[in-house]
């Protein structure tokens, strides 16, 4: 079907009879099942998949796989799509992504002339002043971004996460990788084996002939091994404490995230080709010995017609028996493991066109092939902790020391025929599956009640050596070339560097951004390394390697986010308020109804007639026991021994260091049984501080708390008229004033519910009474109170109704009136504040803060104008001074519909708090206004007569 | 994450914890220095290497745990329940 396509190959991975067609450019495509985007494209004859980064280079197949730096393209909306290794399908939108105008001519070009402005360290250099051509420059320099396009009109994608607990968790589905798989789930571990590319096999893939027994084998092992869950198209991401891994599964353009908890973890990762640094090194037409093969192996694409291949090993000796297997004629091989033998440099206008040898001899050639080395790609070693060894008689790094529970096997660790690599694996996956089932006994012995699990031998087997083979050091050539493709980084921009006092691999890294593209070094890392150590006349083992870092492969944000979980919390009578009108609010995890269309009006109703408000958010914790009361002494500042059957006290907790963090009441229901209520958003704080002093300080003391916000819906039933209601729905209980006065609780049946607590409380300031009852009949309740109440002119008010009235009232709010450093003398509850009891939690700070006066305080404040209502978080100045110094905030404002007119709490600093000061509020605009300090808290009824009536 | 194993459930994920911070002793409350209270409060000693930390299994039994955890290395020698050592 097209030129370069060749005949059938015995490992191919395409399906002949399985055409695809897609679109390349805006040109169509076809390619076969099985393709990569890269294969499919290649077969039909292109030869330029990117322009690079910087100098906007034409950039041809470098690697044919997953780490390829030179093959990221655009898939339809998708981008940075690595066409190495992303399978064709039917109708894909392929475009080479960040050229401009096109792939084929590319303006930006001009940067080769221009290249020295593209320097290392040129951001320092080049951009930095004059300081208002900054935005210009940055303009520009968006162009030069390499990465596609996305359309912010795609519909989000959910992506779940999965946990996983596998027994071993191996890195790398090549033969030594499956053969630990194999190995450990023989021993009983249960297996995850995680594969970057779409087929288990590793390099036995693309092996040639030789190789299709020992893959086939070991893959029906496999196959035939319930305990073994392979996931292919798949990544190790990083290792984490603990051997908390993180496996990234795709699935075409979709990422999920799998979290697993591996108990041994084994890696066996293979090796990674490295190019070689040569002057033309990524010419269209300049490929690695792996490329060679997996394009005829696994693809049967031809890769050039007539080539030049330099090895200095047996994959590149491979190279050349597929090259000449495929027909491609061989002009040349240049042997780099004899000293005489070199490659000068790769030559040709956007293409090869000839190869420079030893001696000046040039030979002409479209497809160069190198073999020259190795990368360990020993990132998730170093996750844990291991500094890899430079070995320079193998001139690869090698693993060092690692913990107990990871182990490395095969090509990482050394090298050897497809034999030894699978006997190591098999070595390696023994000893990990031992480690893992220990682990998995211990673990099972620390869990109470759990079945006690076989114990395992302790013996551990004696992993035999994988020596790494001899090779030569060959990182560059005698001519200058690129060290990293993805950010066109050249050997000459390294040496800059180490000539500017960058003596440290680290630093020349963050310097020349070697190593720091997407494809994070696993190619030319090595490369930088050597060429640094040769820059600094350093070697290589003292400049080390750069530390690899989580994710060993990027990760979509998508897949990192994964699905949006936060709990979202309504009350039982969550769907009346949406039937009745109510405008919602967001209040922490609840959803609460913030009005039902005009809060002033719920206001003046509540005042003049019965309100109702749907207060079921309160926290709410139920305690029990014979020292309840001693709990209570210590964690609210008041006292609260005298509290009797049938009382309710309000108290205010503070922290150790004195700051109020949270208050409400309690009631005293029997006589070893209390009801307390916290601010909403306190509900599991206040929970969590009970229990720590109970378990931490007073274990012997005899309490229970527990948590029971969810099972109680509460309503505050508030109003002069509120009594009368509630006699018409309650029974078993006396609500007349003399028995059931203000600051009392009591148990009683509401519209025949049993069972539920009445709270006489006010924190609107009126008459009222907050009911509890079991959450399944709150809206049955609710129900019944509405009903009961119509001719009273019953009706609920939200959220910010209730706001106004309580600052009315001149109640302040923990964390909307208080923050962090409000001390109680601060909040003004002084009189609450019983320093002569022996303990309670943050004592000494409030003796102290007694002792030297709270520097601060909260006050009512009332804007002269009453017109004005001042915005929350306005600043109160003195002014008198000639430069005007902030004094105090407002903390809560609103137009008061009861008072027409404005009011609000501030915090001043305390010689401006005395009642009946004037003080000067800046507003946002820049205007001052003046307002007045009260003599206490309250805007309305300072004596309570509405709330004791 | 963390593996810690609490002595009620079993080996646990730390994100079912919550971390409080280095054990420090509450000073005696009728006779602490503002000085004292305060080195209470703020003063942590932030060891490189073994450390004896507080931590609650909010999201499993709710005890509050006293765990021995080396910070070089995020090992973990010991974890006991507090109330077991306070009774």
């Amino acid at each position: 079907m097209t030129s370069h396509r060749l005949p059938v190959q015995p490992g191919e991975l395409i399906d002949r009879d399985d055409l695809v067609d897609f679109r390349w450019n805006g040109v169509e495509h076809g390619g076969f099942a099985g393709d990569t985007i890269a294969s499919a494209l290649a077969a039909g004859g292109v030869e330029v998949f990117s322009r690079s980064f910087k100098y906007r280079r034409p950039r041809g197949i470098l690697t044919a796989d997953f780490h390829d730096p030179n093959l990221f393209v655009q898939v339809g909306d998708e981008p940075n799509v690595r066409a190495g290794h992303r399978r064709l399908a039917p109708g894909m939108n392929v475009t080479a992504q960040g050229t401009w105008p096109s792939l084929e001519f590319d303006a930006r070009a001009a940067n080769r002339i221009v290249g020295r402005f593209l320097s290392p360290g040129f951001y320092y250099k080049t951009f930095i002043s004059p300081a208002s051509l900054r935005s210009t420059y940055q303009r520009i320099l968006r162009r030069f971004g390499a990465g596609g396009k996305i359309d912010p009109a795609t519909p989000p994608a959910h992506a779940g996460k999965r946990f996983a607990h596998p027994d071993v968790l191996v890195a790398g589905g090549g033969p030594a990788g499956m053969a630990a798989a194999l190995a450990a789930s023989h021993r009983g571990a249960r297996v995850m084996l995680v594969e970057e590319n779409h087929r288990l096999g590793g390099h036995l893939l693309y092996g040639g002939p030789d190789a299709a027994p020992p893959l086939a084998e070991l893959c029906a092992q496999i196959e035939a091994d319930d305990a073994i869950e392979v996931l292919t198209d798949s990544v190790v991401s990083g290792r984490y404490d603990h051997n908390w891994v993180g496996v990234v599964e795709r699935h075409g353009g979709e990422e999920h995230l799998v979290k697993a908890r591996a108990k041994c973890l084994v890696v066996a990762a293979g090796k990674i080709e490295r190019p070689f640094v040569f002057a033309g090194n990524d010419l269209p037409g300049v490929m690695l010995s792996g490329a060679v093969s997996r394009l005829i192996n696994l693809y049967s694409v031809a890769p050039g017609t007539r080539v030049v291949v330099a090895t200095a090993n047996e994959s590149g000796d491979a190279a050349i028996a597929d090259l000449e297997r495929a027909g491609v004629e061989v002009a040349e091989v240049a042997d780099l493991r004899r000293s005489s033998s070199q490659l000068v440099r790769a030559i040709g206008k956007g293409k090869l066109e000839a190869v420079e040898l030893s001696g000046g001899r040039k030979v002409e050639a479209d497809l160069l092939v190198t073999a020259v080395g190795w990368t360990t790609p020993t990132s998730l070693l170093n996750m844990a902790g291991d500094r890899p060894v430079y070995d320079p008689a193998a001139a690869r790094f090698l693993p060092g020391d690692l913990p107990q529970d990871v182990l490395a096997a095969g090509g990482i660790v050394g090298d050897g025929p497809v034999e030894s690599i699978v006997e190591h694996g098999r070595f390696v996956g023994f000893e990990a599956g031992r480690r893992a089932l220990t682990t998995r006994a211990a673990w099972q012995r620390l869990t109470p009640r759990a079945e006690p699990s076989d114990e395992v031998a302790a013996e551990s087997t004696d992993i035999p050596e994988l020596p790494a083979a001899g090779h030569p050091e060959l990182f560059a050539g005698p001519t200058d070339g690129f060290v990293d493709f993805s950010e066109d980084v050249k050997g000459s921009d390294v040496a800059m560097a180490v000539a500017e006092g960058y003596d440290s691999m680290e630093l020349a890294k963050r310097y020349t951004t070697a190593t720091m593209g997407p494809i994070q070094g696993k190619l030319g890392g090595v490369n930088a390394v050597a060429v640094h150590a040769a820059a600094a006349a350093a070697t290589i083992e003292a400049t080390g390697t750069t530390s690899w870092r989580p994710p060993y492969a990027p990760i979509t944000l998508g897949a990192l986010a994964g699905v949006d979980e936060d709990p979202v919390r309504y009350s039982p009578m969550h769907d009346w308020h949406v039937a009745n009108g109510a405008t919602p609010i967001v209040a922490g995890q609840w959803i609460r109804p913030d009005h039902y269309g005009d809060p002033s009006r719920e206001v003046l109703n509540t005042r003049s007639n019965v309100g109702i408000i749907d207060a079921s958010p309160l926290g709410k914790i139920d305690l029990r026991g014979r020292d309840v009361t001693k709990l209570l002494d210590f964690v609210y500042t008041n006292r609260w021994e005298s509290l009797r059957v049938g009382a309710v006290r309000y108290g205010v907790m503070c922290a150790e260091d004195g700051v109020v963090f949270d208050d409400g009441v309690t009631a005293r229901l029997e006589a070893d049984r209390y009801y307390m209520t916290t601010t909403s958003g306190g509900a599991g704080r206040v929970w969590n501080w009970l229990d720590e002093w109970l378990q931490t300080s007073f274990p012997t003391w005899d309490v229970r708390t527990t948590a029971v916000t969810d099972g109680y819906a509460a309503m505050n039933v508030a109003g002069p008229r509120s009594r009368e209601l509630l006699e018409r729905v309650a029974s078993e209980v006396d609500l007349s004033a003399e028995s059931f006065a203000y600051m009392n609780g009591r148990v009683a049946t509401v519209a025949g519910v049993t069972d539920c607590i009445i709270l006489r409380i006010g924190f609107t300031g009126e008459l009222s009474y907050e009911v509890h009852v079991p959450a399944g009949y709150g809206l049955h309740v609710w129900q019944s109170l509405l009903d009961a109440g119509s001719d009273l002119g019953i009706a609920p008010f939200g959220l910010e109704a209730q706001r106004i009235m309580r600052l009315e009232k001149g109640h302040f709010l923990v964390g909307q009136d208080t923050d962090g450093l409000t001390k109680a003398h601060t909040a003004g509850v002084g009189g609450l504040i019983k320093v002569d009891k022996a303990d309670f939690s943050g004592k000494p700070e409030l003796l102290w803060e007694g002792e030297s006066g709270a520097p601060r305080r909260l006050v009512a404040l009332q804007p002269v104008d009453g017109s004005v209502v001042p915005p929350e978080a306005s600043q109160i100045v003195d002014s008198a001074t000639e430069v005007s110094r902030t004094i105090g905030r407002v903390t809560s404002s609103r137009m008061s519909p009861t008072l027409g007119r404005s009011i609000c709490l501030a915090i001043v600093d305390t010689p401006y708090g005395e009642g009946g000061a004037t003080l000067t509020v800046r507003l946002p605009e820049g205007r001052d206004i003046a307002a007045t300090v009260l003599d206490h808290h309250v805007h309305l009824d300072p004596e309570g007569e509405r709330l004791r009536g | 994450m963390l593996v810690i194993v609490c002595p009620h459930c079993g080996p646990r994920n730390s994100n079912e914890f919550s971390f409080l911070g280095e054990r420090s002793s509450r000073p005696a409350v009728a006779t602490t220095t503002p000085d004292e209270w305060r080195r209470y409060l703020y003063t942590k000693d932030n060891a490189a290497g073994s450390q004896l930390e507080r931590w609650f299994h909010v999201s499993g039994c709710r005890r509050f745990l006293d765990v021995e955890r080396d910070t070089v290395t995020n090992e973990i020698r010991s974890v006991r329940d507090v109330a077991e050592d306070a009774r």
